[in-house]
């Protein structure tokens, strides 16, 4: 049985107050484990993401906690859990957010900039990540002279640069055309899942279901429980 | 943080534009209170030429004398009076006034003449050409070479021009620390002469120059003076007076005021505006630099040094463009009074450092109030 990357008990999340709160997770159990792909799908405004920002320690919850590797995510006071997310997790974002005015090597080179790491040296080292997507002649481009697909994987790049063992990522084929979609997020499943690494996808786009180690349904601020399973 | 301060600056300096309207929002703002300022002080400068060219340390004056351009006769009595002040280890009297002189080609022109006490010669100017001895000699007279000097026609020793149909020769060519405030030359010649040449009340002596036996002398040099109804000051507390009648009791200082003022919140007003949209186009990425584990005070840091290093290069634009304009003007007019000082290069410091403040102010306080969980939502 592989290790426990991740374990959520009870979170409850709300928005809002009186009459206008409206309840985003319901008491949500949730176990991932490393070398797992997991897929958190189910409609819009079912609290996908939230979850997904809450166990990243993005969004603090109402109640209940997160366990990353034994730790108690927010019990860590905001600089510590800063430091946590700098360190343990990758994010993908929906829609990049890569920096225009900088290259995309540099780009990539952020999370390691943060790390107060030398910043050549973190631009050589995104360059080899660069490499690993398939983009090292794009390096000294800016992201917005890329395609779709191509700015999806400096995304990933940017994510996995500094080794981090939990791999986040929103909608990743949400901006991307069917066969992109799917050319990228095989890509991640073939390269980047390890025994090692925790994958957490948040996705309703059933063409990449086949990558999944395990899919949970969620709907209504619940999770229903496993939906279907890949490899 | 090199890293991170990296960062903030390829982010502010890759957004051209941006940069480019911060820049030149802030240069111009120094720009405008430095060239404000530099005049005022320019013409104070020159407002009190007198007093530093002479060099007296102690003035004795009527005390409704504000500026050295406007003097009232001391009567006589007081120069000896004050000569009896235990204390004073001498006091001589001073002419300056204003008056006409008659050029040899017919031209008129003003001029300020001062009279020197006729056996010390006390606060005569440096000599570049003739001897100051000359000054004894009939008719003599010394020009003073500054940027007037040209309107008597570029005189040489031996040159002559008429005083209320006296006749007056150049005797020599001086040189002083600081020309006149009306743009009219200076002529030196005895305190006899002048009185004698130029049409006087009955008082004739304008001040009374006392040079202490001591620096503790002072306060009962002061004290006996003003029992005798007159004023004794000291050459600074002079300038201060003079510097006191521009900035209160003319227009001068509050133009110069609201000048400064207008500066600021142009500058303010362009500076703050452009570097709280530039936060605002980024808003997103900082977002996003938090999610991926920026600490809240590295994001603060960042706006800081962005603010801070926009407010500082415009500083030095805004300094150079200055420098460079004064620079030029006075080599095409001497006279030009803009004069440069530690005031007027602090005093734009501190105005752009709170330009950069209030900017970094507000545009710290959203990226701060930014969640990262509003990145992901998107």
């Amino acid at each position: 049985m592989p290790s426990l990357a991740i374990k959520a008990n009870g979170l409850v999340k709300w928005f809002g107050e009186g009459e206008a709160k409206t309840p985003a997770l319901r008491s949500v159990e949730l176990e991932a484990h490393f070398g797992e792909m997991l897929y958190i799908v189910g409609p819009s405004g079912s609290g996908k993401t939230t979850l997904l920002s809450v166990l990243s320690g993005i969004l603090r919850p109402n109640a209940g906690n997160v366990l990353v590797e034994g730790t108690d995510i927010w019990s860590l006071p905001a600089d510590q859990l800063a430091d946590f997310r700098r360190n343990k997790i990758g994010f993908v974002f929906q829609d990049y957010h890569l920096f225009p005015r900088l290259t995309t090597a540099e780009n990539v080179a952020i999370p390691l900039i943060l790390r107060k790491q030398d910043w050549d040296a973190s631009v050589d080292r995104a360059k080899q990540c660069l490499a690993v997507v398939g983009l090292q002649s794009r390096a000294d481009l800016p992201p917005v002279k890329l395609s779709g697909g191509e700015q999806q994987r400096v995304a990933i790049a940017r994510a996995i640069i500094s080794e981090p063992d939990i791999l986040i990522m929103d909608e990743p084929t949400a901006s991307l055309d069917g066969d992109t979609g799917h050319t990228v997020v095989a890509f991640v499943h073939r390269t980047l899942l390890s025994e090692n690494r925790c994958i957490i996808v948040v996705t309703h786009d059933n063409r990449i279901y086949e990558f999944a180690t395990r899919i949970l349904k969620m709907e209504d601020g619940r999770l229903l429980g496993t939906e279907g399973r890949a490899a | 943080m090199k890293g991170i301060l990296k960062l903030a600056y390829k982010l502010l300096v890759n957004d051209k534009a941006k940069f480019s309207a911060l820049l030149v929002g802030n240069a111009f703002a120094v720009f405008g209170m430095m060239f404000a300022t530099c005049m005022f002080v320019g013409v104070l400068h020159h407002s009190f030429s007198t007093v530093t060219n002479v060099g007296a340390s102690i003035w004795v004056m009527d005390p409704a004398v504000q500026t050295v351009a406007n003097t009232i006769g001391i009567p006589d009595y007081v120069l000896d009076t004050v000569r009896s002040i235990q204390g004073v280890k001498y006091a001589v009297p001073l002419y300056s006034g204003g008056a006409l002189v008659k050029l040899s080609d017919g031209t008129y022109q003003s001029v300020t003449v001062i009279g020197l006490d006729d056996t010390s010669l006390f606060g005569r100017p440096e000599l570049e050409q003739g001897k100051i001895e000359d000054i004894y000699a009939e008719n003599g007279f010394i020009v003073v070479r500054d940027a007037d000097f040209v309107k008597l026609g570029n005189p040489a020793i031996g040159s002559e021009f008429q005083l209320n149909d006296h006749r007056c020769v150049v005797v020599g060519i001086a040189k002083v620390p600081a020309s006149g405030l009306f743009g009219i030359p200076t002529l030196y010649t005895t305190y006899n002469r002048a009185i004698q040449y130029i049409p006087s009340p009955r008082y004739t002596i304008s001040y009374v120059l006392v040079e202490p036996k001591s620096p503790s002398d002072v306060a009962a040099i002061k004290q006996q003076v003003a029992a005798l109804g007159y004023l004794a000051i000291t050459q600074q507390e002079f300038m201060q007076r003079i510097t006191n009648f521009y900035v209160y009791r003319t227009g001068m200082g509050t133009n110069i005021l609201i000048m400064t003022i207008i500066s600021f919140i142009v500058g303010l007003s362009i500076s703050g505006q452009t570097f709280y949209t530039f936060i605002l186009e980024n808003l997103e990425r900082f977002g996003a630099l938090k999610a991926i584990g920026m600490r809240s005070r590295e994001l603060v840091g960042m706006v800081l040094f962005q603010a801070s290093f926009t407010a500082l290069t415009g500083y030095g634009l805004g300094v150079g463009l200055c420098t460079t304009l004064i620079a030029l003007a006075k080599l095409r007019l001497p006279d030009y009074f803009a004069t440069i000082t530690y005031f007027n290069l602090g005093l734009a410091l501190v105005m752009v450092i709170v330009i950069a403040a209030v900017s970094s102010y507000f545009g710290a306080r959203r990226v701060l109030r930014i969640e990262p969980f509003d990145i992901f939502r998107g």
